[in-house]
């Protein structure tokens, strides 16, 4: 399993000379399976430089909607296999009560919001409701739950053989919680988390910013090493970073969350073009 | 470890933060948590108990209707919204850990979730002003 980072900022694109480590592109990470089959996990604005780098005979894409806020939406009519005839474009989202999926990513992409509808586009797209226990496509078995965040979200644990990935980019696991973690049984995300190789986690802010914004359904990044801890995660990547932190800044909160790690759990800063391929155990 | 829904994790959260007594059962009607001003109805503390099974919930309070007829545990709000899917609203009598019979109201509703997913039941009581 390759994992390839290609937008790690939230809520809102933030480019310039103070980001360009990290990156300034929202949500997206692509996953390419031990037999070829490709993930996408969000649509944030990095999908449209994964889409360039995808080769022209591509057949099939699944992409993997957390939920359908802008940063996690934005890129995907910018995303190059759209507009190839005869490409096969799965988009997998939340359930909701009211509306099916189709119809609210295309409240977006459509006018006056988009000038062009997704369905005017020659790709093949299907559209298909989440969570459920388990899918399969292609060499992944992929389990996804809602978590903790606001509106529908989901995260996903992928399993390819005996490698996990787990993706919670928007997460609020200690909401309402006087004490962080709690038990695991009570604990939002954890089954998706447990034991996972890779665990890229919502680490929106600093502790005290996280005071001020309790409820916006984002992670401090000690919340979400506690999180990880508990999970036993062997891997922590930091990602969906607050438009407002530089590089440094975020330089800054990881040498102070990985000094408070207690355990062997391993954090690695989530910036824009990081690749972890877990089979050569990255 | 078997991890709770969102769902039910969020009811939890709610249960915590209320001052009124508040069950949340599974959907086969076990008792799987109850906020601390439940603890005072139930003579025991959720940390010390943990899951408690319907059969021993539902009659731990000897709920009894206005005429003094013990209740079966089917008969009672919380299991109304477990077995019909449906809320359900009563009013009834307890014997509470004092020994006092308490005229109490319950209205519980069922946790149905999106993706047809039934996660069990949230119940509140509060006692009828005298």
């Amino acid at each position: 399993m390759k994992i390839t980072l290609w937008g790690t900022r939230g809520s809102l694109a933030s480019p310039g000379a103070d980001t360009v480590r990290f990156g300034g592109n929202t949500s997206c990470i692509s996953v390419e399976g031990s037999e070829g089959t490709l993930l996408v996990m969000d649509a944030g604005t990095g999908i449209r430089k994964l889409g360039i780098s995808l080769p022209e005979n591509l057949k099939r894409v699944d992409i993997l909607l957390t939920h359908l806020h802008m940063d996690h939406l934005q890129g995907l009519p910018f995303f190059a296999p759209l507009r190839r005839p005869g490409v096969e474009v799965h988009i997998w989202g939340p359930a909701s009560t009211t509306l099916g999926l189709s119809h609210r990513v295309l409240r977006y992409l459509s006018p006056p919001l988009f000038p062009v509808t997704l369905r005017e586009l020659p790709s093949i797209l299907h559209f298909h409701e989440l969570p459920s226990e388990l899918i399969e496509i292609g060499e992944f078995a992929i389990t996804s739950q809602l978590v903790v965040h606001l509106n529908p979200t989901l995260g996903y644990r992928i399993v390819d053989g005996s490698t996990t990935f787990t993706y919670l980019p928007d997460h609020e696991p200690a909401l309402g919680k006087s004490t962080f973690p709690r038990s695991k049984e009570w604990t939002s995300g954890y089954a998706l988390a447990e034991g996972a190789d890779i665990l890229i986690h919502d680490s929106q802010y600093t502790t005290d910013e996280y005071q001020e914004r309790i409820g916006f359904g984002h992670s401090s990044i000690t919340q979400a090493t506690l999180f990880a801890e508990l999970a036993e995660a062997k891997k922590f990547v930091s990602f969906h970073h607050d438009p407002g932190h530089s590089d440094a800044m975020l330089d800054k909160m990881i040498r102070q969350a990985s000094a408070e790690i207690r355990t062997a759990l391993k954090l690695v800063p989530g910036m824009e073009g990081d690749i972890f391929d877990l089979t050569s155990g990255d | 470890m078997s991890q709770q829904e969102i769902e039910v994790i969020l009811s939890r959260h709610l249960a915590e933060h209320l001052v009124m007594p508040i069950f949340i059962v599974d959907p086969a009607g076990d008792l799987i948590f109850y906020n601390q001003p439940a603890e005072n109805i139930l003579g025991c503390k959720y940390n010390e108990t943990g899951l408690m099974p319907a059969n021993k919930w539902s009659t731990i309070f000897e709920p009894v209707d206005q005429d003094g007829k013990p209740l079966s545990p089917e008969d009672l709000p919380l299991m109304i919204a477990i077995s019909q899917h449906c809320p359900a609203h009563k009013t009834f009598w307890i014997r509470g850990m004092d020994g006092n019979l308490r005229e109490i109201e319950a209205t519980a509703f069922p946790l149905n979730a999106q993706a047809e997913r039934f996660l069990g039941a949230v119940a509140i009581f509060w006692e009828v002003a005298k």
